[in-house]
Order: structure tokens, then C-alpha cells, then sequence
């Protein structure tokens, strides 16, 4: 009942919150908003900077009553100017709270529930609540399980990971029930790993982890092509030209490579060259694989690999990487991309080196689709996850 | 004749040598060789009795705190992935915290588990603060914490990074701050302008990673940058980015060299000393020391000798002039950590596992004399000001010094 309460307030709040936004804005000061657009204004290289130190002297100078369209303003941001932004509702802060003066805190949890706003500006309104009022604060954080930023439901699948660890003892149905809820939500790796580990090796349960992420698993590979002295990385093989999955091409040392089958029975989706190829040094290969999006819009390609690597949508080349063996992580690499509507087509470049050491084995790479908040997309009519005992047969 | 007080002070300011301010404001100190003249009543014992203050700390990092006047500076980096980068000030004679910014980070912030994103020092002119992250965000504060530029610079160059961590510190030579943004991808070394970011050089660098700081010594009556690598050593004006000199023999990538006035003394095929001339062209070494091998720690250089740790957890001294090894003693090791010195005839070593060791230099060799377990993994090094030793742990900001 109290939760249901609270519920209905803050929705009262977030629609006082949509219903005055615009407004709020319109009524910037034309100083204010001078400061603002000259922060924004800053670019590569560091231009701007002068005028967006002046503008950041005159905004950290203001009362409490800039906190909130500073906070509003990172949304429409780049990645530099929402750090001088955040970097003056620090420094007002600072100063106001050290004057024993209170922070606009009505505004702030207006701000915090107003899903349209940046994900970081709503976790740092977060952090200065908390500030505030802890147990309030805290009490916000089970609405949080879905919310479209990361760090903010990070603290709602703890809570849950608690709760489920709680009742593994005593009532296991519920304590699946929870982590299945937790895992749904989950986003950060870390979290997924604590989960999925206590749902299948504690409780029992199937965990299909690719799926949950959205990692490509199933992929045509050919190789080797030559990667001698690092020059493969530079070097245009056949299939960057066009791929032909039918057609056999001249590899590494004139051997005829054609394309075959490789899924990945991974659970963390990586897709290993060195079983189809075999283990090979100074060597490149190439990675296909088609992806049908039910409709046309932002997405991102999440890409982690030791190797160095080059990656194509529909023919763009995305980004490339000519860096070996330093480390591989699940979204070591996300890329923001535009997938259009039905069939799209990725094609991966994977270069493997000279070096002879242990840790050097390793040609593989993991990628996956997801939205900018690490969601899986999924492609439509995307295969069942392969199981690994199947895979082996 | 009289002068007024300003004008003075303006005169002795300008004409003392740049450990006189008794800052700390870089890695490994203000000579970059991990010594600082003075400070001779820092204490030569490391206890709960000398311990000043200790600050809990919001992140891990590996950068050592900075000495700016009354003020100690730190970075941190926390959150899941490190993306949220931190600086915190703190006074100098309580511990207070003063101020305290955070960042979002715009690079990439993957690196090893033993690193962590803040591993570079931060390093100061005096009246601002520049700090450096793994993620390769650039960022200058003035004392009070006030934003003055911001650079992202893998967003500018964006394979410039290493996944297994950027560690290199920046430096200020003049009015110039140089940094090595080296690794196997885009691997450039630049010299940005102290009060707009703004590029003023930037140079292509040998494409591997590289860990190693940047120091400045005297070469041919002007101050000269060495960025060292895996290919040598580079001689550079810190203005422009010009060469002057080279060393093309090879160097390591994680221990930095030290400089003693025109002299610098680096790792390369063990310990390497060479004074670069005004000629340019290749630089022929003094002298060079296989048995001399340092590890991760860089070399401290004070006095006339030259102290180095190898991969054993061993301190050796060697002379300075001929490279000749003059006594070695082992230490507890191990170490990720540089050691630091001051006047009063003590080396300062911390290892990983937390554990400060002082060794007395005085005798015919170097000496355990103190120890103290903190508790804490520590992968840096430390910092001496006002006779006082500052270390950052990962979790705690700690100072020694004599009880008042």
C-alpha cells in the first residue's frame, strides 16, 4: 500500500515535471542561457574553452535556482560540455550547502523521474538527494528496475540480488523468481555474472546469457588471409570488396579459402577463429553475419576482442583497431550505428599477430546489438540459442 | 639600493631553483627523479605515531597525491567501470577535504585489473591543477576547484588508448603541459597550452604501449623534454615539439628515467646515463649498467648516487658518475611503486601489499630502519612536502610526519 502511495506521487510528480518543463525553459534568463549555449559550444581540440571557462565562472556563481536548468541542459549535450555542466551544479552545491542553504530538493525528484532527461544528470540528481535525505533517496530505488539509465537500476538489481540471496535457503521458487527478475533487468556485465552464476549453479536454472545480451552467435567465417609484419590490418582482401558466400579465394599462401559455418556455443557469445582455422599466427580472417531489425533506427554494436579488427554495417566501415593481446572485454567497444529496417549485413576483419607467448592464442572477438542503455536487440526470427551439447555432436 | 618586498620576492622566485617552492607537483616530485632537497625533519620512522592524518578516499587510484602550497590533490576513478573520474583536494594540515570533482569519463576506461583508470599523477604550475585518466581525459581545475579547460582526447583521436590501462603523467615544462597518449594504435605525444587545452604540438610516436612520464633536464643551456619508449629516447623542445636530440638504442616502457641537472639516467638494456649536448643528432651514452635493471619502480637519483629496484624486490646504489654498483639490499617486495627521497638521508618505498619501508642511506650501506603495514594495496608511489610523506592507498589518503 505504502509503496503504491509513493508510486502515485511520484507520478504526480514526473507529470508536474513534464507539464513545466518546457516552460522552465522558456523562462531561462537570456544570461543563463548565454552561459549555457557558450558551454555547449565547446569542441574537438579545445576549441571553446576559453569562452566556457569565462561562462562556467559566471554560472558557478549562481544560487541554487540554476542547479535544475543545468541539469536539463546536459541532455541536449555533448560529451564535454555535460562535464563543465556538471562540473558548475558541483561547485553551486558545494558552496550552498556549505552556507547551510538548501538544495531545490521538490525540483530535483522532479528531475530524477523525468525519464527524459540524461541518464547521468538523473543519477548525479540521484546522488544529490541522497545527499539530502538518504532514506528517502533509498526508498526511490525499487522504481528504478526498468529505468533507462544504467546506474540507476544497477542499484534496484542490487536490492533485488539481496533479496534473492536471502531466500535461497528457505524458498527457492521465490528466490528464482526474484533473480529471474533481477536478470531481466540487469544491464552491467558484473551483475548478469553474479545473477546468472546463482540462478544455474545454485538454483538449477537454465540462464540463456546470449540471448540476454544479444550477442551474434551464428556467423560464416573464411580465412587465413595474410597478416605478415601487421600488414593484413591495411590490406584489402576479397571479402572487404564484396562477400560472395559462395566464392573461394586465394588465403594466405595461395591456399583456396571459402566461406563455412561457425556458431558459437558460448555463453558470453565469443566467436572463436581458432576452431574453424585452426591456430594460426600472422594470419587474418573475416566474420559474416546478417541481423533483421524490425524496424529502422539507433542501435549500438557492442564489440569486445584482443585481436586487431575492423568492423562493416552494410558496407560502412565502422571503426578498426590495430591493437593486439593488450585485453578483451564484453562492450570493450560500442559503437553508436543506424540499422535499417529487415536484412542488415556486419561484416568482422580479425587480425591475428606474431607473438608466440600463451596469452597471444587467442583470435576471437564477441559482439552484440543492443540499444544505448545495453538492452539487447534482438533479430527477428533470431535462431534458438545452440547449446553446447549440441554443438559438440 | 632598496627594492620593494614584491619586486624581491618576484626576483628570488624566478631565480631559485624549483624544489625551493617545496611543492611536490608531479610524479616523482619536483626534479621528476623522486628526491627533493630539504625536508630533513621528515621522519625517518613510519608508525601509528607518525601518522598525521588519514583521509578515506571515494576511488582507487594509482596516481600519487600532488603538494600545490597548503593543498594535496589526488584522482580517483569509481564506479563499475571506472567511468566516473574524481579529483579531490584536501588540506594540507588536517586533512580536510576541501573540494571535490567528478567527471564523466569520455574515453575508454577498460585497463588490467592491477591498474585503474587514475593511475597517471596529476601535476601543477602552481595556480592550476592538470589531471590525466587512462580514458585519456585531459582536465585543468585553478586551487579552488574551478573548471578551467577540458580535453577528451580520445574523442579527438579515438584509437588513441590501451586496453590493458594508460598510465603516463603529465608534466609542466614552462607554459606548456606535455603528455605521451602512447600505445600500439594512435600513439602521439603533444604539448597543450596551459590556460586554453588548445594543442600547441602534437607528434606521431612510436605505436606501442608505453607507461613511462616524460622528464625534463638542461641540455645545452635550454630546458629539454626526453619521452622515452621502447625505441630510445627523443630530446624535444617543450614549446614546439621540435627535436633536438635522439637515442635510438632502445628504452623500457614502464620504469620513467631521472634527471640530475643536464643528466638523465634511464632504463635501457639495465641502467643507461647520458648527457645530451647541444649538437642534436645521436645521443652517445656515459655509461651503461646491465647489471643495473630496474623493474617496474623508475630510479631515484639524490646525491651522488643512483637507486634502483629490480623485479627481486632488490635496492641497489650505484654511482652516478660510472654506473658501478656501490651496495644492494633486498627489500619487501613487491613493488609497482617508485621509491622517494629527501634531505634527510632516507629512501621511502611502498609495496604492493601496503607495507612502507624507510631505508637509512647514511652508512656504508643502505639500512632497513622502519616499517608499517597499512593494510591496503598500494601500486604508487609517494610524496614529500613540508616535512611530510604523502601516500594514497586504494582506498585511504595518508600523511606522515613528526608529531607537533
Amino acid at each position: 500500500m505504502h509503496a503504491r502511495i509513493l508510486s502515485s506521487c511520484l507520478s504526480a510528480l514526473v507529470l508536474a515535471g513534464i507539464l513545466g518543463f518546457d516552460s522552465a525553459i522558456a523562462k531561462l534568463p537570456a544570461e543563463l542561457k548565454q552561459q549555457i549555449a557558450a558551454i555547449q559550444a565547446v569542441g574537438p581540440e579545445g576549441a571553446g574553452n576559453p569562452a566556457a571557462a569565462i561562462a562556467f565562472k559566471e554560472l558557478s556563481a549562481s544560487r541554487t535556482d540554476a542547479i535544475l536548468p543545468l541539469l536539463r541542459a546536459i541532455e541536449s549535450s555533448g560529451p564535454l560540455a555535460r562535464n563543465w555542466l556538471r562540473s558548475a551544479v558541483e561547485v553551486i552545491v558545494e558552496r550552498e550547502l556549505r552556507s547551510q542553504k538548501t538544495l531545490p530538493v521538490d525540483g530535483l525528484r522532479v528531475f530524477l523521474l523525468d525519464t527524459r532527461q540524461a541518464p547521468e544528470a538523473r543519477r548525479l540528481a540521484y546522488d544529490l538527494l541522497a545527499k539530502i535525505d538518504p532514506a528517502s533517496a533509498k526508498k526511490l530505488i525499487p522504481g528504478f528496475l526498468n529505468d533507462p539509465s544504467t546506474e540507476l537500476r544497477r542499484d534496484a538489481v542490487a536490492q533485488l540480488v539481496t533479496k534473492g540471496k536471502s531466500l535461497t535457503e528457505d524458498d527457492k521458487a521465490a528466490a528464482i523468481a526474484t533473480y529471474r527478475k533481477a536478470l531481466d533487468a540487469a544491464r552491467d556485465v558484473d551483475q548478469v555474472k553474479v545473477i546468472a552464476t546463482e540462478l544455474s549453479e545454485t538454483l538449477g536454472q537454465e540462464v540463456d546469457l546470449p540471448r540476454h545480451f544479444g550477442f551474434l552467435v551464428h556467423w560464416q567465417v573464411i580465412g587465413p588471409f595474410d597478416n605478415s609484419g601487421r600488414d593484413g590490418f591495411a590490406a584489402v582482401f576479397p571479402p572487404e570488396k564484396k562477400v560472395d558466400l559462395d566464392a573461394a579465394h586465394a588465403g594466405k599462401g595461395e591456399e583456396q579459402v571459402k566461406w563455412q559455418p561457425l556458431v558459437s556455443t558460448n555463453e558470453y557469445g565469443k566467436i572463436d577463429l581458432n576452431k574453424p582455422l585452426g591456430k594460426l599466427k600472422e594470419v587474418t580472417g573475416y566474420a559474416y553475419s546478417e541481423f533483421v531489425a524490425e524496424q529502422a533506427g539507433p542501435a549500438e554494436l557492442r564489440l569486445g576482442c584482443k585481436n586487431a579488427w575492423k568492423i562493416w554495417l552494410n558496407g560502412e566501415l565502422m571503426f578498426g583497431r590495430d591493437e593486439y593481446h593488450r585485453g578483451q572485454r564484453i562492450d570493450q567497444y560500442k559503437m553508436s550505428v543506424h540499422l535499417k529496417e529487415g536484412k542488415n549485413v556486419i561484416l568482422v576483419k580479425l587480425c591475428q599477430n606474431e607473438m608466440k607467448e600463451k596469452w597471444t592464442v587467442e583470435w576471437e572477438f564477441q559482439l552484440r546489438v543492443c540499444d544505448a542503455t545495453g538492452t539487447a536487440i534482438l533479430s527477428t526470427g533470431r535462431p534458438a540459442t545452440p547449446r553446447a551439447e549440441a554443438a559438440t555432436k | 639600493m632598496r627594492y620593494p618586498l614584491p619586486t624581491l620576492l618576484a626576483v628570488l622566485t624566478f631565480l631559485a631553483p624549483s624544489w625551493a617552492w617545496a611543492d611536490w607537483p608531479q610524479f616523482r616530485g619536483p626534479n621528476g627523479n623522486g628526491s627533493i632537497a630539504g625536508n630533513d625533519k621528515l621522519p625517518a620512522e613510519l608508525s601509528k605515531k607518525t601518522i598525521a592524518w588519514k583521509a578515506p578516499l571515494p576511488g582507487r587510484g594509482l596516481g600519487s597525491p600532488i603538494i600545490v602550497g597548503d593543498r594535496v590533490v589526488v584522482t580517483a576513478a569509481s564506479g563499475p567501470e571506472q567511468n566516473l573520474l574524481q579529483v579531490l583536494c584536501f588540506s594540507k594540515s588536517d586533512g580536510k577535504e576541501l573540494w571535490r570533482r567528478s567527471f564523466w569519463a569520455t574515453g575508454r576506461t577498460m585497463c588490467h585489473a592491477k591498474t585503474c583508470v587514475a593511475a597517471p599523477t596529476p601535476t601543477s604550475d602552481g595556480k592550476r591543477i592538470f589531471a590525466l585518466w587512462s580514458s585519456n581525459d585531459l582536465i585543468c581545475l585553478d586551487l579552488e576547484g574551478n573548471l578551467i579547460w577540458m580535453r577528451g582526447l580520445t574523442l579527438d583521436y579515438p584509437n588513441a588508448s590501451n586496453s590493458l590501462g594508460m598510465a603516463s603523467s603529465p608534466i609542466v615544462v614552462g607554459d606548456t603541459l606535455v603528455a605521451q597518449i602512447e600505445n600500439d594504435s594512435e600513439s602521439f605525444a603533444a604539448g597543450f597550452d596551459l590556460v586554453t587545452g588548445a594543442n600547441k604540438w602534437k607528434i606521431d610516436r612510436p605505436k606501442t604501449a608505453n607507461w613511462t612520464t616524460p622528464v625534463v633536464l638542461k641540455s645545452g643551456g635550454e630546458l629539454i623534454v626526453a619521452l622515452q619508449s621502447s625505441k630510445g629516447v627523443l630530446g624535444v623542445q617543450p614549446a614546439t615539439g621540435s627535436e633536438i636530440w635522439n637515442y635510438s638504442k632502445g628504452a623500457a616502457t614502464i620504469p620513467s628515467g631521472a634527471v640530475a641537472g643536464d643528466t638523465l639516467y634511464f632504463p635501457s638494456k639495465g641502467l643507461t646515463a647520458m648527457r645530451p649536448g647541444s649538437g642534436g643528432g645521436e645521443t652517445k651514452p656515459l655509461w651503461n649498467e646491465r647489471a643495473q635493471n630496474p623493474a617496474t619502480a623508475s630510479p631515484l637519483i639524490i646525491d651522488d648516487k643512483v637507486y634502483i629496484i629490480n623485479g627481486t624486490g632488490v635496492l641497489s646504489a650505484a654511482s652516478r658518475e660510472t654506473g658501478e654498483r656501490l651496495w644492494r639490499i633486498r627489500l619487501k617486495g613487491p613493488f609497482s611503486g617508485s621509491p622517494v627521497a629527501s634531505g634527510n638521508g632516507h629512501l621511502y618505498i611502498f609495496n604492493e601489499k601496503g607495507i612502507g619501508q624507510v631505508v637509512d642511506l647514511s652508512g656504508e650501506e643502505g639500512k632497513v630502519v622502519s616499517e608499517i603495514e597499512l593494510g591496503e594495496t598500494i601500486i604508487g608511489t609517494a610524496s614529500i612536502s613540508g616535512n611530510a610523506l604523502y601516500i594514497r592507498s586504494d582506498e585511504t589518503l595518508w600523511k606522515f610526519g613528526l608529531p607537533r
